[in-house]
């Protein structure tokens, strides 16, 4: 399985509680970053500030006059304490749920007490991307099967068969029927007519493509 | 100078996998037989076909695909050795002297190019081409060379053109896509049904082109039923402001056959009125930004009885600036191919009204299908402002 160094961010922009909200915005504009971690002269992490959190402190542009003092205010000041950190060993679906659940959208990572990466939510988007979308020529087949032991592999039999290449298997719960699953299967091939015909054969409900509004998954 | 040459030897029919595969070069007989029937096609019109060289097929293949090409059509080869270049599968399966057959079909649509070129017809068409899934080392979804990769490069390099690719096919044109991301003196445009279970699954509208090639690539994904209102809505708006937008010296439109509702491989549901439309609107843009200079190829189409002669017919009358056909096809035509047919023949070159039961959601296909639309001409049209 996937683990988080293999996607985290290793660039990693930070500064020290003594910086600025100045240069704070200057850096995100320059490297076009929305988290920045806080770090000490050892590296370690003691806070981060989002560009959400500096929107809310800074005032607005509208009004003219530039309010120094905020802009001259230390990080040290506003920066979240101790933000929940990540380890380069995490599980990419921990670090999902971590994100979700606490209502975050990045996680520094950590490790030997210095920051070693950053994760953000869009760094996740994309590995969700990846698996889900094509990076080889290929057509997908849904198919609804009963949740129970050895459906996958009589369905793979049947690849197998075909000599057709599987690049990658999906399986989720059937929104309609809850004691389905449905198993989505990219597979390199234009012409998965015989394929969908044998897997009929066999019984098994092959949901492709679905008529949107008639059949729902 | 002749409006138009049509590219066909017999030899063309040589690219043929086996007896129930889909792909099928019998359409090219079919088309021809019916565009003589009524008389749009004389022997004078027809040009043809030559073998491409290695030399010309190396430019946009790699030269030990070619070798591993060659000596897999000569039986030198397990289909296990050759796994790696994509072919010897169920799609694309090895059949004896495979590299003559498809160095014929790159030769053709180079046939085509020299005469739109040199000035010889304004237009060429090459039904046995637009083999668009063809990668530079790899075959791919029935598609050994990539004759429009190559032609696009030997227009590139001979007559030193900047030419907009063309792709209706139901399939994403992946090959030429990717052959030409980089290259801003190239354009592609596909519209195709949307990968989401459709092969190969690219051609997303964020697909712009990479590099000093980003907005030289234009996606226009389109979802499955989509109907001919939609299809020919998209269609319209997104070639006419590529044109406008690109300014292109010559023009290549692949024509596949299989965004048709017969289809059995793809589940649009488009009917005879858009292989009508499509040739008419690039044939006036040839002439608005290219002085006339429209080469087009065949592509997909497997439904090769009652889709693929009439679709294609269309190109060669618009070409020839000849009257629409209408009404009934030609019963010599019908009576000939009939009992080879495993379907009842459409006999008209309409198709009836309605084809298909009506489609639920239609109006949020239609709706969506805008919107995808707007997202891929974003860019165009805010420079535009």
């Amino acid at each position: 399985m996937m683990i988080i160094e293999e996607i985290m961010n290793r660039d990693v922009h930070s500064l020290s509680p003594s910086h600025t909200v100045k240069d704070a915005i200057t850096i995100m504009r320059e490297k076009k970053i929305r988290h920045l971690p806080i770090v000490d002269d050892t590296e370690k992490i003691v806070g981060i500030i989002t560009s959400h959190d500096l929107k809310n402190i800074v005032p607005s542009t509208i009004k003219g006059e530039k309010h120094l003092t905020t802009y001259d205010t230390p990080l040290e000041q506003i920066m979240v304490k101790d933000p929940l950190i990540g380890h380069p060993l995490d599980f990419i679906e921990e670090v999902a749920l971590t994100l979700y659940e606490s209502k975050i959208s990045c996680l520094p990572i950590v490790t030997g007490g210095k920051i070693v990466g950053i994760v953000t939510t869009t760094d996740l988007l994309y590995t969700y991307i990846e698996l889900t979308g094509a990076n080889k020529p290929s057509s997908k087949i849904d198919i609804r099967v009963i949740d129970k032991p050895g459906i996958l592999s009589d369905i793979t039999e049947i690849f197998k068969k075909h000599h057709a290449n599987v690049l990658s298997v999906l399986v989720y719960p059937s929104t309609s029927q809850k004691d389905s699953k449905i198993i989505s299967v990219r597979v390199q091939i234009i012409n998965p007519l015989s394929i969908i015909e044998d897997l009929r054969k066999e019984g098994f409900d092959v949901l492709w493509p679905n008529l949107p509004g008639v059949d729902s998954i | 100078m002749k409006n138009a040459v049509f590219i066909y030897s017999p030899e063309q029919l040589g690219y043929k996998f086996s007896d129930s595969h889909p792909f099928n070069h019998k359409r090219l007989l079919l088309t021809m037989d019916l565009l003589k029937e009524i008389n749009a096609l004389s022997d004078t019109d027809i040009v043809p076909a030559r073998v491409a060289t290695d030399e010309e097929i190396a430019l946009g293949h790699d030269q030990k695909y070619i070798e591993i090409v060659k000596k897999a059509g000569h039986g030198l080869l397990t289909p296990e050795q050759c796994e790696n270049y994509g072919i010897g599968t169920e799609d694309t399966p090895i059949f004896p002297n495979m590299h003559e057959a498809s160095a014929l079909l790159v030769g053709s649509t180079l046939q085509a190019v020299d005469h739109v070129m040199q000035g010889k017809s304004r237009h060429a068409l090459n039904l046995g081409g637009g083999l668009h899934h063809g990668f530079h080392g790899r075959a791919s979804g029935f598609c050994i060379y990539n004759d429009s990769t190559v032609a696009i490069r030997y227009m590139q390099e001979k007559y030193n053109a900047r030419v907009l690719y063309i792709d209706t096919d139901a399939h994403h044109g992946d090959g030429v896509q990717w052959a030409f991301y980089d290259d801003p003196n190239v354009c592609t445009l596909s519209i195709h049904e949307t990968g989401r279970y459709l092969f190969p699954g690219t051609g997303n509208v964020t697909e712009r082109g990479n590099g000093q090639g980003y907005g030289t690539s234009f996606n226009f994904p389109i979802d499955a039923f989509t109907e001919d209102e939609s299809y020919l809505e998209i269609y319209e708006q997104a070639v006419r402001e590529v044109f406008a937008y690109f300014k292109p010296d010559v023009v290549i439109t692949q024509n596949g056959a299989d965004a048709h509702y017969f289809d059995p491989l793809t589940h649009l549901h488009g009917t005879m009125k858009i292989y009508q439309e499509i040739p008419r609107l690039a044939h006036r843009l040839a002439h608005e930004y290219c002085d006339g200079k429209w080469i087009a190829v065949g592509g997909g189409g497997y439904d090769i009885w009652r889709v693929v002669p009439r679709a294609w017919s269309f190109i060669w009358t618009e070409m020839n600036d000849l009257s629409l056909p209408t009404g009934s096809l030609p019963k010599n035509w019908l009576e000939k191919w009939q009992p080879e047919s495993p379907v009842p023949f459409i006999p008209t070159w309409e198709d009836p009204n309605p084809l298909y039961e009506p489609i639920p959601r239609k109006l949020e296909i239609e709706e969506k299908n805008a919107q995808m639309l707007k997202k891929a001409l974003h860019m165009i049209r805010a420079e535009k402002r």
